[in-house]
């Protein structure tokens, strides 16, 4: 086996979806509201909530190369990681707060989740899905720490610190009383709803206070 | 590109102090055009040492402006598209009205005679000029270490005039350390028999006290890891030690020809003046917080560090940051790699010529859908 390169902490939902995840983002967030993504890589998706749907936009991003190129399109990025990034702000700053490729890599997701609902009116989150049938395969199987498509580094240089599932999540929004709007699932390029748990790649929730 | 240093004169400028300084004159020199709706104009703001030649080549001396490397076509303040200005701040001693001023009240210099000033009166002084040149609102007032005061002071002081502020290298409040090190430079002064408390014009300048101000300034202008680059232990022109205090090491030989040079284009009077107004600096004063301070401003803001700057330490420009983010204002924060230091914002211009040149368009973009 080759030896993997470093974990790179590339935007996943992005990476594996290529381009489609503008479009369900850009189904979930209104026209002429304000947003803050958390992670916003080079301020891609912003630029083209901007420009899409009137939307004012600002970033943060743990990056300093991508903090840089996303101001150099015209974002206001804020280099920081996230906790920082949402401190600062006062309660319902923003319509939406984006989460779109780190809850399984932040500390302390639900501490994250409880600071997006407090900065935004709404939260959307995307994460990879732990109950996907490759995973449970892969471990099955393997009897080791699953690789997969959607969860390709070894456990010694993952970014990812935490494991849940479609139904965790939905446990745990419930658990807070929390509402979810939105839910999407998807797959490789399809989305579908049937057996998420077990048939989604990648889930991506809008969730209300 | 050649350009010329211009002079405005007004009756005079009303100081945080109380008293006023009238008549006062500013030198300023300006690149570009200012378009007809007005809307292109950006301020320069200058660094404590800095003066009006930002950008250019001065036909006198053949000297490039401070900032060339930023300035000008195709630069990241492009002078094809925006119209630049920039100004020899109050109590300075390269055009504008300072201590070495001929004060028309006694035909003689003002020497200590000259009112204590503020970063708030340089920016008021700033302000007469902008309005002189026709500019109701500016977009973009921009400059790094003192420069970036002023550009924080004017986006708090003359909210509605700023699109955009830029504040590079630089901190809301003067701290501990960075008072201490001008009351080195000032002691180096006040030392030398010279200055003779500061009427010393028509003889001999406090030429040796300037210079060890000016080394030690230098020394904090730059990091540990640029200092070992730049010169090592490397001695000059010399094989062995000479054990006689001459000078030994190449960074002995560098801050003394720094220290010399200084001394030929900078008045100890101004020195002692301006590194007062920047200690005095401290953005909250008279709102109480930093967030008071600036819950008025309208500017967009893109705030710069440099990694390797202990003089103006990132930390600071977070705590600017932080306090924008606090009242939810629109701001892009960035600290960008360097081995230079303080020195970063002047010479290290590769990434910062990127992320201003992207937040002017985006600033513009905005300013003009308005």
């Amino acid at each position: 086996m080759t030896s993997s390169p470093p974990a790179r902490r590339k935007p996943f939902v992005r990476e594996v979806l290529g381009r489609s995840d503008y479009a369900i983002i850009g189904d979930l967030i209104e026209p002429n509201t304000s947003v803050l993504d958390l992670g916003c890589g080079e301020g891609e998706l912003l630029e083209w909530l901007a420009a899409n749907k009137n939307v004012t936009g600002r970033g943060v991003e743990i990056d300093g190369t991508r903090v840089q190129r996303a101001i150099a399109r015209g974002v206001s990025a804020y280099q920081g990681d996230i906790d920082q990034g949402l401190a600062d702000y006062p309660a319902d700053s923003f319509d939406y707060v984006i989460l779109s490729q780190t809850l399984q890599e932040t500390r302390k997701p639900l501490a994250a989740l409880r600071e997006m609902l407090r900065v935004g009116r709404n939260a959307v989150v995307a994460f990879p899905n732990f109950g996907h049938w490759s995973v449970r395969i892969s471990h099955l199987i393997s009897g080791r720490a699953p690789r997969t498509r959607i969860f390709p580094h070894a456990w010694y240089d993952s970014p990812n610190i935490h494991f849940f599932t479609v139904r965790d999540f939905e446990d745990l929004i419930a658990r807070e009383g929390w509402k979810i709007e939105r839910r999407y699932f998807l797959a490789g390029r399809h989305r579908g709803r049937l057996l998420a748990n077990l048939m989604a790649e990648v889930a991506v929730y809008l969730v209300r206070r | 590109m050649t350009v010329e240093t211009k002079l405005a004169r007004f009756d005079g400028v009303d100081l945080d102090i109380g008293s006023r300084i009238a008549p006062v004159e500013v030198a300023y020199e300006t690149y570009g055009t200012l378009n007809a709706a007005r809307d292109n104009a950006i301020l320069i703001v200058h660094a404590f040492t800095g003066d009006a030649h930002a950008a250019g080549i001065c036909p006198e001396d053949g000297k490039p402006g401070w900032w060339d490397n930023m300035i000008g076509p195709g630069k990241a303040f492009d002078t094809n598209k925006y119209f630049m200005i920039c100004s020899n701040v109050l109590g300075g001693c390269r055009g504008t009205t300072g201590p070495s001023s001929i004060n028309p009240a006694t035909g003689k210099p003002y020497a200590l005679s000259f009112p204590g000033i503020t970063i708030a009166d340089m920016v008021r002084l700033q302000h007469m000029l902008v309005k002189h040149l026709g500019i109701e609102r500016l977009l973009a007032v921009a400059g790094g270490s003192m420069g970036g005061m002023q550009a924080l002071e004017w986006a708090v002081m003359y909210p509605d005039m700023v699109a955009s502020a830029i504040p590079i290298a630089t901190t809301a409040r003067h701290s501990a350390q960075q008072i201490a090190f001008n009351e080195v430079g000032r002691q180096a002064i006040m030392a030398d028999l010279n200055w003779n408390n500061g009427d010393y014009y028509g003889g001999d300048p406090p030429a040796r006290g300037l210079a060890v101000a000016r080394m030690v300034g230098h020394i904090t202008f730059m990091s540990d890891d640029s200092m070992k680059q730049k010169f090592g232990r490397r001695l000059r022109d010399k094989e062995t030690f000479s054990f006689d205090f001459s000078v030994d090491f190449e960074v002995e030989s560098y801050l003394r020809y720094r220290g010399s040079q200084f001394v030929n284009r900078f008045d100890a009077n101004s020195y002692l003046y301006i590194t007062k107004a920047l200690d005095y600096f401290d953005l909250a004063n008279g709102y109480g917080s930093l967030a008071k301070a600036f819950e008025k401003t309208q500017a967009r803001f893109l705030v710069i560090s440099f990694t390797s700057d202990w003089l103006y330490p990132s930390y600071q420009s977070l705590e600017v940051v932080s306090a924008l983010r606090g009242l939810n204002k629109d701001v892009a924060y960035c600290e960008l790699e360097s081995n230079y230091g303080h020195d970063a914002f002047l010479v290290d211009v590769g990434a910062q010529t990127e992320v201003v040149r992207g937040f002017l368009a985006s600033t513009y973009r905005e300013v003009t859908h308005q």
